[in-house]
Order: structure tokens, then C-alpha cells, then sequence
């Protein structure tokens, strides 16, 4: 892409967004060249919050390393986590109680809930509306105040640790997320009210960003991006882990391909959320919370590779042992990367307005696609 | 009818003539007009602090939450420090811009709202410039509003508010149709372009009453052309903070960019008071027709309030639409303007005057 002299071939006009702009939601830099309000070209600039966190990794044992995951994705942070502490467990070959498993199964699909509300707030916001991120939040809130009870971090929870979790539940956990459930179902109304049958809405996100099916599998979509395509690619039904196989939930595939059946995925995804939690949430087993393993973990030589479904998509880690306390090489796989690379694809004609509601829709964490 | 309905141009006249006695005619003019710009400046800077106030409660209750609550009571006086602080903050002018017209845009623009506010009645004889054409002084005047825009959107040396300013310009130029035939509506069934006139005809029903369904259609039309030519959300394309982090007014800070929000809510009251004395009678009282009673005291209640009252209620379905509608694409917004409110106007304007040949109203 020849961007730097295109203003000397060229009338069109070079802007650039970000990396401090509204509606990026962190700092990426995007490069726009517009003809008028016509989008002619994208380029998406990273770098902007690279804290080599891959590299950081090969430096703390395994039990360490878990923590920086949660930087990543920050509102998958449980998620991340839980893929870690799976791929460390493949290596160990460590049998993980049932209890941690629900704990797990149940944090993730809260981190999941809680994730997708505050993307329902922010496209509100990207597309001029302000009063749903305050509703948005009033629930995520509470999720919040859960994970606060429970592990002592609101975002960052580092509550996944090899063998299980690092804690029992708090006493008032059922409660609590049970309230939580009454209060989101009783006020789920008011999403749909506000956005999703909106006529501005409706007319700002239809027909806008279009991939195919094929172009999704090719860019390497993932999560609702590539589902609302009609790509089946929910690692919790392709591939599941810590029990997912025993749960009964759909996986939401759209066919519209487009910013809308991306929105009516994630929010679909919510309800089968809350479902998964309605099913574990009285059936959590008795026993341990963690499996006993060493202070100090050390992996066989060989390679180990994990993925899981983040509330953006397929995150895997990939870690490579010597034999050592510390990983030789780790390489994680983020959602956010795969998706922001079809950007381009999605919004070349359309109006800048698009691309700020494209972006809301592709759901961007920045750092989880600038380690 | 002792004091139904008091008169404000009695205490004008009387104050006229008591000054009149004391001295010459162009002193008393100097003097008369002296006092009428100070208290159209006084009711300025008084509608900047009661609107903002209310903008920010409107939207809080909208969005669960309390709102301004610490600087005075319940908050009443966090417009006044925000305008402190504002004034402090340095009036910054960038280093590409262009000095002169980057200065004056912000000038311009609230000198073409306080313009407006001539010929609108507040009160039964109370109006600053009653005069004949007020009407289409009215659209007249407002237009010259864009080209502040359009010169600050220029001068900023900024791309975002060169976008933002084209924007705005595209939009206020195709909406002011949609408004313009919608106030002609009315203009036709008064037969007079007096905004005293237009009121006065008002008397026995106002014109939402009485003009059946095409003024209906004409006051929604209006509301929502007067929406967009204040740039309001969902027609904030000028501003599209999530697109344009501001439009035209990104490099303004400090008091320059205080002129301009202040005259954003000018011109909200402005459009707002124009629709409430077109359609809802302006300061005429609420009657039913045969409840005499009633209608009495409806007649006791001061004129400024039944004006202030319909103006604010408009103000305030104009804060619903901002706090709980997205925002339109540009071109859906022209797409708006030019396929469905313009054609349905002009289809509009036809029946409304079919309707004043033929007599059809009460």
C-alpha cells in the first residue's frame, strides 16, 4: 500500500485515527484514506502498546506467566487465563477436579457476559448513543462485584492456576450470580429496546461490512465475527475443554455476514451464556478446588498447544519446554489480530461512519492484538 | 377581564411615553435600545445556564444516574462553574490557522443566535422587534448560521473539522427546505409572515388543533428539520464525536469553544420557541372550546409561562431524541431529507393551502 504518496498522485484525503480517537478503544492508529466520505483504503498501524509479552513469558516459571495473560485480553482476563493454566495441565498431565472445572466453566462464562455488555455499551456509543453504555453497565456491574467476591480482582482476575483455581469459591457466590441472572433476564428487554430494534440502528449496521463465508475462513475469523458468516468455529463445541462437552448450549451461527449478524450473534451468545451458568450454577460438585502439583512446575520437553473460545474468538497458546521451570518459547494466538486483519476487506467503500461501526462490531481489545 | 392576560406593551408604552417627556427622540431611542439588548443578553446568558443544567439532568435521568449535585443546590449552579473554568482556560488558536477567521467564526455564529431572537414573543407585548416579515427573518437570518461553521471548519487547519464543517453544511442547507415549507404552512393558514399576528390568530385554537392533519405533519416535520439544523444527535454529523472526535469545533477550547456551545442551546430554544408560537399557540393560554370555566382560569396564568412551558416541552422531547438514538450516516441523513421530508412537504404545503382556499379549518 503506497499511502505515503498517494496525496501527490491523488485528490484524496489521508486521515489519520487514532492512535487517540474516540471510538478506536485503545490505541490503534488507523490510516484512512477518504475520497470525500467513500473510504478508498485502510491501514491498520500497531505497535502503539506492545509490551513483548511473549518475551516477558520465557522469563517466569509456568506458574508465573498466567499473570501477564491477563493483560492481554483484559475482558477475556479469566479466559486467557484458563488457557494457560489448560496448556501447562496438557503438559503436567495433572487430572483437574470437578469442582475447578465448574468454577472455571462458571467464571469464564461470567467474564464472556460480562465482556460482551461492555461491547453492547461501546457500539452504542460508537454509533452516537450514549445512554446504553450506561445501562450496559449497570448489569456488567454486578458481574463485577462477583468476581471482586471471588477472586479479588474486578478485571484482572489471575483466578486459573495450574491444576485447578486458586481459590474455594466465596460462600455467597450461588446467591449472588443467581441475582445476577434474575436481574440481566428481567432487564434484557431494555437491550433490545434501545439498539437492536432501533431503525437508525438497524439502518447504520445492515448490509455495512460484509465477509463472506469464505473470505471469514480465509482471514482467519473467529468468534461471532466468522459465525455471524456462518463459519462453525466454536472451540466449545469443536474442541471442548474443562467439561464443556457435558453442557447443553447452542452454538450461534448467522448467515447475514454483516455488522448486524455480528450484533445478533454476540447477543444470542449472551443468552446461551446465561444458560450454560443456569446449568452449573446448582450442580457445582463438591471436593477440591485445585489438584496438588509442585511449587515449581517444571514441563516435559516437547509442545503444547491450547485453545479455548474468548468472547472475541479462538485464543491458543502455544508453549515450547526444555524441560525447564521456565517456557522456552510461547506464542500466543489472539482473536482480535485475525479479525482487525479483515478490515480492510470489510470497509473499503464504505462511509467513514462504517468503519467506526465496523470496528464496534469486530469488537477490538488492542492489547490483546499488540503484545 | 381585568387582568387576563396581562399586556406587557402597556408598561412599554407607558414607559415610552414617560421618556418620551424627558428627551429627544433619538436618545430615547438610543436608550430603549440599549435596554432591550441588555435583557436579550441577560435572557441569554440565563437560557445558556438553564438549558445546559437541564441537558445534563435530562440525560442523567435517561441514563440512571443523579447528575450535577455538588456546586449549589441540587447541582443548579455547575453551569456557572463550568464557565468559570472555561473562562480561565487559554484561548488557544492553532499554529496553521487561519488567525482571523478562527476567531470570529465563534463570534459569528452566536451573534446570528441572538439575532433570532428578535421577533419571537415571549409574553403577550413582550417582543423586542415585532416586525412585519418575522417569519422570513426568521430563515432568513438562520442560514447565515452554517457559514460560522463552515469558517471555523476552514480556518482550524484540521481535517476532521473540514469534514465536519462540509458536513454540517450539506445538512443545514438541505434542511432548512423541510423547515422553511413547514413554517409557510402556518404562514398560509394566518395569511400574515407577524409572529404577534400568527399568535393572535391562534386565540380560539391553536394551529395543531385546528389544522387538522397536514399541520400535524408539517409540526412533525418541522421538529425534526429543526433537530438537524441545530445539529442535534441523531443528526449530529458536525460533531460525530465517535467519528470526528468533534467536527468543526475540535481545536477550539476555552471560551471560543464555550461561544459555541452556548449558541448551540440558543439555537435549540430558538427552534424550539419558534415551533411552540407556530403550532402551539406561543403565549396563547390552553382553552377547550364551551368549558368556560375553565378556560378562565387557563386565562389567569401569565402569558411568559404558557410560552416558556410549550417552548421547554419541545426542548425537552429534542434532549429524548439526543439521549437515546443513535447517530445517522451523512448520507443517510441527506437521504432522509431530500426522499421523504422534502417530497412529503411540498405535498403537504399544496393540501394547507387547498385547505385555506376552500376554508377548511375552524
Amino acid at each position: 500500500m503506497e499511502l505515503e504518496n498517494a496525496t501527490e498522485e491523488q485528490d484524496d484525503l489521508i486521515i489519520n485515527v487514532g492512535p487517540q480517537h474516540p471510538s478506536t478503544h485503545g490505541v490503534l492508529h488507523i490510516k484512512l484514506k477518504v475520497n470525500g466520505e467513500t473510504i478508498t483504503d485502510v491501514e491498520p498501524h500497531l505497535g502503539y502498546i506492545h509490551r513483548s509479552i511473549e518475551k516477558m513469558c520465557e522469563s517466569h516459571t509456568y506458574r508465573q506467566f498466567i499473570y501477564t495473560t491477563s493483560r492481554m485480553d483484559y475482558l477475556s482476563a479469566h479466559i486467557n487465563n484458563q488457557a494457560c493454566a489448560l496448556a501447562v495441565e496438557k503438559g503436567l498431565q495433572v487430572e483437574v477436579p470437578a469442582r475447578a472445572k465448574a468454577i472455571r466453566i462458571l467464571m469464564a462464562e461470567l467474564t464472556r457476559l460480562a465482556s460482551h455488555q461492555l461491547w453492547w455499551g461501546c457500539t452504542g456509543l460508537d454509533l452516537g448513543a450514549v445512554t446504553p453504555f450506561f445501562h450496559a453497565f449497570r448489569e456488567r456491574e454486578m458481574i463485577n462485584d462477583i468476581m471482586e467476591k471471588t477472586c479479588g480482582a474486578r478485571l484482572t482476575m489471575n483466578y486459573a492456576v495450574p491444576g485447578g483455581v486458586m481459590a474455594d469459591l466465596h460462600p455467597d457466590f450461588v446467591k449472588d450470580v443467581k441475582a445476577f441472572l434474575a436481574e440481566f433476564k428481567g432487564k434484557f428487554h431494555e437491550y433490545d429496546e434501545l439498539l437492536t430494534g432501533n431503525i437508525i440502528f438497524e439502518e447504520r449496521v445492515k448490509g455495512i461490512g460484509y465477509i463472506s463465508k469464505e473470505d471469514a475462513i480465509s482471514f482467519g475469523c473467529t468468534g461471532p465475527v466468522a459465525r455471524a458468516s456462518g463459519v462453525s468455529c466454536d472451540i466449545r463445541k469443536l474442541h471442548p475443554y474443562d467439561g464443556y462437552e457435558n453442557l447443553q448450549f447452542e452454538e450461534i451461527i448467522r448467515t447475514e455476514g454483516d455488522c448486524y449478524g455480528r450484533y445478533l450473534a454476540r447477543m444470542d451468545e449472551m443468552k446461551q451464556s446465561m444458560y450454560i451458568i443456569e446449568q452449573l450454577i446448582d450442580n457445582i460438585p463438591d471436593g477440591d478446588y485445585q489438584a496438588k502439583t509442585k511449587a515449581l512446575i517444571k514441563l516435559p520437553k516437547g509442545e503444547f498447544y491450547q485453545r479455548v473460545e474468548t468472547a472475541r474468538g479462538e485464543f491458543g497458546v502455544y508453549i515450547v519446554s526444555e524441560g525447564a521451570t521456565t517456557p522456552y518459547r510461547i506464542k500466543f494466538r489472539s482473536p482480535g489480530f485475525s479479525n482487525l486483519s479483515a478490515l480492510k476487506h470489510m470497509v473499503v467503500g464504505g462511509k467513514i461512519a462504517d468503519l467506526v461501526a465496523v470496528m464496534a462490531m469486530l469488537d477490538l481489545v488492542i492489547p490483546d492484538i499488540d503484545r | 377581564m381585568l387582568l387576563k392576560i396581562f399586556d406587557f406593551s402597556t408598561i412599554t408604552a407607558a414607559f415610552h411615553l414617560w421618556l418620551s417627556g424627558k428627551m429627544s427622540s433619538v436618545l430615547v431611542m438610543l436608550i430603549e435600545m440599549t435596554i432591550a439588548g441588555m435583557c436579550a443578553l441577560g435572557l441569554f446568558v440565563f437560557l445558556g445556564l438553564v438549558l445546559v443544567y437541564m441537558e445534563r439532568k435530562v440525560s442523567a435521568v435517561m441514563q440512571i444516574r443523579i447528575g450535577p449535585n455538588r456546586v449549589g443546590p441540587w447541582g443548579t449552579i455547575q453551569a456557572v462553574a463550568d464557565t468559570v473554568k472555561l473562562l480561565l482556560k487559554e484561548g488557544l488558536t492553532p499554529d496553521g490557522a487561519d488567525k482571523f477567521l478562527f476567531n470570529f467564526a465563534p463570534i459569528l455564529v452566536i451573534i446570528v443566535s441572538m439575532l433570532i431572537l428578535a421577533p419571537i414573543g415571549f409574553g403577550k407585548g413582550l417582543v423586542i422587534w415585532d416586525l412585519n416579515i418575522g417569519v422570513l427573518y426568521i430563515s432568513a437570518v438562520s442560514s447565515i448560521g452554517v457559514i460560522g461553521i463552515l469558517m471555523a471548519g476552514w480556518a482550524s487547519n484540521n481535517k476532521y473539522s473540514l469534514i465536519g464543517a462540509m458536513r454540517s453544511g450539506a445538512q443545514i442547507v438541505s434542511y432548512e427546505l423541510s423547515v422553511g415549507l413547514s413554517l409557510i404552512s402556518v404562514v398560509i393558514l394566518t395569511g400574515s409572515l407577524q409572529m404577534s399576528d400568527i399568535v393572535n390568530s391562534q386565540a380560539n385554537g391553536w394551529w395543531i388543533f385546528k389544522g387538522h392533519i397536514p399541520i400535524i405533519i408539517s409540526f412533525i416535520i418541522f421538529v425534526i428539520a429543526s433537530t438537524a439544523e441545530t445539529n442535534r444527535a441523531p443528526f449530529d454529523m458536525a460533531e460525530a464525536e465517535s467519528e470526528l472526535t468533534g467536527g468543526f469545533h475540535t481545536e477550539y477550547a476555552g471560551m471560543k469553544f464555550a461561544m459555541f456551545f452556548l449558541a448551540e442551546y440558543i439555537n435549540i430554544f430558538i427552534v424550539c420557541a419558534i415551533g411552540a408560537t407556530l403550532f402551539l399557540g406561543g403565549w396563547m393560554p390552553f382553552h377547550i372550546g364551551g368549558l368556560t370555566a375553565f378556560n378562565d382560569i387557563m386565562d389567569y396564568i401569565p402569558s411568559p409561562f404558557w410560552f416558556f412551558g410549550k417552548t421547554f416541552f419541545l426542548i425537552f422531547v429534542i434532549m429524548w431524541f439526543r439521549w437515546t438514538f443513535p447517530r445517522l450516516r451523512v448520507d443517510q441523513l441527506l437521504t432522509l431529507e431530500w426522499k421523504y421530508l422534502l417530497p412529503i412537504s411540498m405535498v403537504n404545503t399544496l393540501l394547507v393551502t387547498l385547505m385555506a382556499i376552500m376554508g377548511w379549518y375552524f
